[in-house]
């Protein structure tokens, strides 16, 4: 049935290799619940990816049994990790911390279709697929199938971001039903292929299958819901790992697929959580497409203050505690170091300066964090959500830049609002709020934010970067 | 390899995602990305099963070539994953002293 099979002590000891390397991934992760042994962590993770596939070589060794010449077949697995890993640290090294969404989405990705190939290869190299139990078949299956539409899926995301197609969503009539059928006839296919082993092109069309279906299920999708697809195709790329796992009967694989598939599923929960959305309407409401008119023809909520430099210069002068609170617009301008600028010369000055960020806030989870310490901003005055809100009364400037809907009050009271209950940071209680923002225009969500009409809220309108510079300058001029 | 019965490699995989749980819950929301990347970079331990099927006697199959393709994705996974986790975490600094 398979080409090779093992004598149980060299088993035993890559068996053991495997348990050993888990344990290290479990602990790099554990040391990742703070950030000073985050780095390290890291690192013992990496070793424990070291071990394992250096125990893998070890094993595939082991098969060679006499007059098989496995030099040729070494030769090439090299020249394979070769390109792997000159293409894979090109990558890691050259992104930008601005393109990060983009690189963890290719990733995902990369991981989703490494998986559908094993399964695929495991598969043709059976002399006998007959011989091959049912589960095996399964899983196989499955991995397929999660490993396309990973891929594929992860592909459409990158694109998205990186704003090669538009990044908001695409819908067809139809889509939901044509999206279910395909995925039940993956699940068909999966089943005809348990009962008639040998049908290789069974296992094609899922292939076929699910690449286009990976595609068709993130297109809708609209830009600012990326947080939650990303987390949910890394929570996939484990998943498909975990089957191909199976398929290979091999307790590394499938270890670490359930560890990451875990990961990505609280990943989801917590994004979903912060939007106040299930995952389903998430995956399949199109929020974001076209503005719903109700909208947008709501009746006029006030008069819009729109403050100076120079006045907001002043205001910020006479503050005790400023709160930033960054959006996506602060990432598109890549306005960070600005940001850092001016925070520096307000804490000059003794100015407490904080930062209030969002779960959603930007294109993936933990997106302003990796921004705001990039620009070496310190990471005691990164606050989340729980620890910032509370602080608001005591704060006597709040600056959101590029954020919209995380702000918007609405969440609060207004019950027919598309983000009642989504929650919010409550910016509108620090004494004076500054917006900079490029328009009026509504946000992701296409709902007017309130705040703007707020008696104690100032638009600073232009595009972050320059906003933020011109605050530093009038405030190194005053001083 | 020798396929196991299935209940063994089951339990394995459910036990497994508790841990995940456990331990995941854990990371603070600053960290969500280098999360994201580094499980990420986990994950590209496809490689193994990458390298157990493109490894075999019968140069020039079908089954091995997709094998070697696994492994260069993989390794992509696997390096990138690792070394942009690295870059992201390094950034993270305490505040340091007060000019």
């Amino acid at each position: 049935m398979v080409p090779f099979v093992l004598n149980s002590d060299a088993y035993g000891l890559v068996g053991y290799a495997y348990l050993l390397a888990a344990v290290l991934f479990i602990v790099g992760l554990k040391m990742l619940s703070t950030i000073k042994s985050a780095p390290k962590g890291n690192i013992v993770s990496a070793l424990g990816m070291v071990l394992a596939a250096g125990a893998t070589l070890l094993l595939v060794n082991l098969h060679a049994e006499p007059g098989q010449d496995f030099t040729a077949s070494l030769l090439w697995v090299f020249v394979a990790a070769g390109i792997g890993t000159a293409a894979g640290l090109g990558l890691g090294l050259s992104v930008q911390m601005t393109g990060m969404p983009q690189m963890v989405a290719l990733l995902n990705g990369f991981g989703g279709i490494a998986s559908l190939l094993i399964a695929c290869a495991d598969y043709l190299r059976q002399t006998d697929p007959t011989l091959i139990e049912s589960h095996i078949l399964t899983a196989a299956g499955l991995a397929v199938l999660i490993g396309g539409v990973t891929f594929t899926g992860s592909l459409v995301a990158f694109s998205k971001l990186q704003g090669i197609v538009t990044g908001s969503p695409i819908l067809f009539p139809m889509q939901k039903i044509v999206n279910a059928l395909m995925l039940l006839a993956c699940v068909v296919m999966v089943g005809m292929l348990v009962a008639n082993p040998k049908q290789e092109a069974l296992l094609g069309f899922v292939v076929v299958l699910a690449l286009v279906l990976g595609v068709l299920l993130v297109i809708p999708i609209g830009g600012a819901d990326m947080p939650v697809v990303i987390s949910l195709l890394n929570s996939y790329s484990g998943l498909a790992a975990a089957m191909a796992g199976f398929v290979l009967s091999n307790m590394a694989l499938i270890i670490t697929g359930a560890l990451v598939g875990a990961s990505g599923i609280i990943l989801t929960q917590i994004m979903c959580k912060a939007m106040n959305r299930s995952l389903a309407n998430v995956l399949f409401g199109g929020v974001g497409a076209a503005p719903t008119g109700k909208a947008t023809s709501g009746p006029a909520k006030g008069i819009v203050r729109e403050f100076s430099l120079e006045d907001a210069a002043i205001v910020l002068e006479a503050a005790r505690q400023v709160v930033v609170v960054p959006g996506y617009g602060m990432a598109v301008a890549q306005a960070q170091h600005s940001v850092k600028e001016l925070a520096d010369v307000l804490e000059a000055r003794g100015i407490t300066v904080k930062y209030a960020i969002h779960p959603v806030a930007g294109r993936m989870p933990g997106h302003m964090n990796v921004l705001l310490a990039e620009a070496s901003v310190p990471y005691e005055q990164l606050c989340d959500l729980d620890a910032i809100n509370p602080q608001f009364d005591q704060t006597d400037v709040a600056l959101v830049i590029g954020a919209n809907d995380v702000t918007n009050p609405a969440a609060r009271h207004a019950k027919d609002s598309p983000i009642y209950g989504m929650p919010i940071l409550d910016v509108d209680k620090a004494r004076t709020v500054f917006v900079v923002k490029r328009s009026l225009n509504p946000g992701f969500a296409g709902v007017d934010n309130e705040l703007y009409y707020a008696p104690n809220c100032g638009m600073l309108f232009g595009d972050a970067k320059k906003v933020v510079n011109g605050l530093t300058n009038e405030l190194k001029d005053s001083g | 390899m020798e396929s196991l019965p299935l209940l063994v490699p089951l339990t394995v995989f459910v036990l497994a995602v508790f841990v995940g749980f456990e331990v995941i819950n854990k990371v603070p929301s600053t960290l969500h990305t280098p999360l994201m990347s580094g499980s990420n970079a986990i994950s590209g331990i496809t490689i193994i099963g990458a390298l157990i099927c493109s490894y075999g006697p019968s140069l020039g199959s079908v089954s091995v070539g997709l094998g070697l393709l696994a492994v260069i994705f993989a390794m992509i996974n696997v390096v990138g994953g690792y070394v942009v986790t690295q870059r992201m975490l390094r950034m993270f600094k305490e505040k340091g002293p007060r000019r």
